[in-house]
């Protein structure tokens, strides 16, 4: 027995995103009220039908969503741990709850207001702060404050999120040859992609040269292999299957979902260093393809359409490989070869712009993506689309995945 | 002189002052403090672990035998930060930072993460091989860095 397609997303909300900062005067709280309301009219529901949040990376908080929206009552409300990794598979467990009877309605959302913080830094400032957000932020088992783990990598000087991708990158190169010219072509793809998009906010046309030209940030990462940071917030409705039927949308149905990893995958990069090699120059998300594949019986033949959680382009690469769409160590040459253009390639990859180039709601907007695939209202519509794959991470453990169809 | 003290291009700085340790960890910072470099090895199964932890990922055996190392070893992967992430520490860049694997710890279950020192960013290469050098910083931290092995 298995949650496969037993309940459905029914709605999609959002507000509009913004660059860095520019969400003022709305709040987190605000832009994540209207995301709600917004999805959950696009579903043809009211607040009144709302019971379940199934969040990730601690989005929210449902206690005051709840009072502030006036949630009738709350009967479901968790979160995956760790972060942006778990967004596809917080889809899989509303629909755990929804397929267990412990929820009716389920939202899913993220929202996002970067003022003075940077992802990977710190609120509280100084390079201290950024070194132990880096790590993960306060252990559990540091009883709240500095882990004996700290000491081992706060000195190192690798601070950001990019510093430690950058590690799986350089020896994804090395073991396999992959090369920077691989990285441009997934970032000139997505913002090709991007150009179409009225909400995408990087919509000048990316060429090899320009990407060439960029400043180096963390070899062998330059500029444009960095996500963008954004404002805004994405949310989405999931229901049972059988409700979805009378809904105002069509139902796109969750056809299988899974979070986790192998546990020596662990916080990956940020604060543990110790991943066997075979899994090291990955996107930690090969057990994870395995099981959503088997739960829906299909293979990466049957998936027309692919939303990669692009904060880095080179991790694009490694969950090409990792999902099955080319063998591990050839994903360089995959993207190389054309393979993910839109209307040219094998298997279109973020058809949206990506978190590269049309916003980073921390993998919201790839779900958002995905639907629409599936709906068949899409700007640039994969033709025919009846499967999309949709990824949370690679980031510490757990990440990811959900494969969406049509009814 | 910056917010964090007098930097050197290359040379990522001490920010954190204080080892945080607990049993686990404690014999690690006091070997450093002696420029050894120590390990646990698993008492069970000979496994190390880094960052030195309760537990035997292999096996679940909790004891084990601090064994010290030839402080040596190989650029497993590596990064060159040319951007500096806060402005006061531009002077420090180009420095470059990188998983090392140690000598004698039998491959998996040692590696380290590190500032590599001394290197030139544009010729550092994965398999280069590079030692240990503490930074006796004060009485408790000896920050660990690796540079290529002299000849």
């Amino acid at each position: 027995m298995t949650i496969k397609d037993k309940a459905a997303i029914v709605g999609v909300g959002a507000t509009p995103y913004f660059k860095r900062g520019q969400s003022y005067p709305e709040s987190e709280l605000s832009m994540a009220c209207s995301a709600i309301l917004a999805a959950l009219d696009d579903a043809g529901l009211t607040i009144k039908d709302l019971d379940g949040f199934s969040i990730y990376s601690s989005s929210c908080d449902p206690a005051t969503v709840g009072a502030e929206l006036g949630v009738p009552e709350i009967r479901w409300a968790t979160t995956t741990t760790s972060g942006g990794g778990g967004c596809a598979g917080a889809l899989g467990v509303a629909a755990a709850a929804i397929d267990g009877g412990m929820a009716t309605t389920v939202v899913t959302l993220m929202t996002l207001q970067q003022l003075n913080k940077r992802l990977g830094g710190s609120a509280v400032g100084g390079m201290l702060g950024y070194a132990l957000m880096s790590e993960g932020g306060a252990s559990p088992y540091g009883g709240g404050g500095i882990p004996p783990s700290a000491a081992f990598t706060a000195n190192n000087g690798m601070l950001s999120p990019g510093h430690s991708f950058a590690q799986l990158t350089s020896r994804h190169m090395h073991l396999y040859g992959t090369k920077r010219e691989h990285f441009a072509e997934v970032c000139i793809s997505t913002r090709d992609n991007a150009i179409k998009r009225p909400t995408a906010l990087r919509t000048e046309p990316l060429t090899l040269e320009d990407y060439f030209n960029a400043r180096m940030i963390s070899d062998p990462l330059c500029l444009f292999d960095y996500t963008m940071e954004s404002d805004g917030a994405v949310a989405v409705i999931t229901t049972s299957a059988e409700r979805a039927k009378d809904l105002k949308q069509p139902p796109v149905l969750i056809m299988a979902s899974a979070h986790g990893a192998t546990g020596r995958w662990g916080p990956a990069l940020f604060k543990y260093f110790q991943i066997p090699d075979d899994e090291f120059p990955s996107s930690g998300h090969r057990p994870v393809a395995k099981r959503i594949y088997e739960m829906a019986g299909i293979t990466a033949a049957d998936v027309d359409v692919a939303l990669l959680y692009d904060h880095f382009s080179p991790m694009v690469i490694m969950q090409l490989e990792d999902y099955g769409f080319c063998p591990i160590g050839e994903g360089g040459p995959f993207v190389g070869d054309g393979n993910i253009r839109y209307a040219t390639g094998s298997i279109p990859v973020n058809t949206h712009g990506g978190n590269l180039s049309e916003a980073y709601i921390i993998g919201m907007t790839h779900v958002r993506e995905a639907v629409e695939q599936i709906r068949g209202t899409a700007i640039n519509q994969v033709e025919g689309a009846e499967v999309a794959l949709v990824t949370g991470g690679p980031a510490g453990s757990p990440v990811s995945g959900t494969l969406l169809r049509k009814a | 002189m910056t917010e964090f003290g007098e930097l050197k291009k290359g040379v990522f700085p001490t920010i954190l002052f204080e080892t945080h340790a607990d049993a686990s960890t404690e014999p690690f910072w006091e070997a450093a403090r002696r420029d050894k470099l120590v390990a646990p090895k698993c008492t069970n199964c000979g496994t190390f672990r880094l960052p030195p932890s309760p537990f035997c990922f292999n096996c679940q055996t909790r004891d084990v035998l601090w064994t010290e190392l030839p402080g040596t070893g190989t650029i497993h992967s590596f990064t060159v930060v040319r951007h500096p992430l806060h402005p006061g520490l531009a002077d420090c860049c180009p420095y470059v930072s990188g998983t090392v694997e140690l000598d004698g710890t039998q491959g998996a279950g040692a590696r380290m993460l590190v500032n590599i020192i001394d290197v030139d960013p544009d010729t550092v290469r994965i398999g280069d091989r590079v030692e240990i050098v503490f930074e006796h910083v004060n009485d408790e931290m000896s920050t660990p860095r690796f540079r290529p092995i002299s000849k």
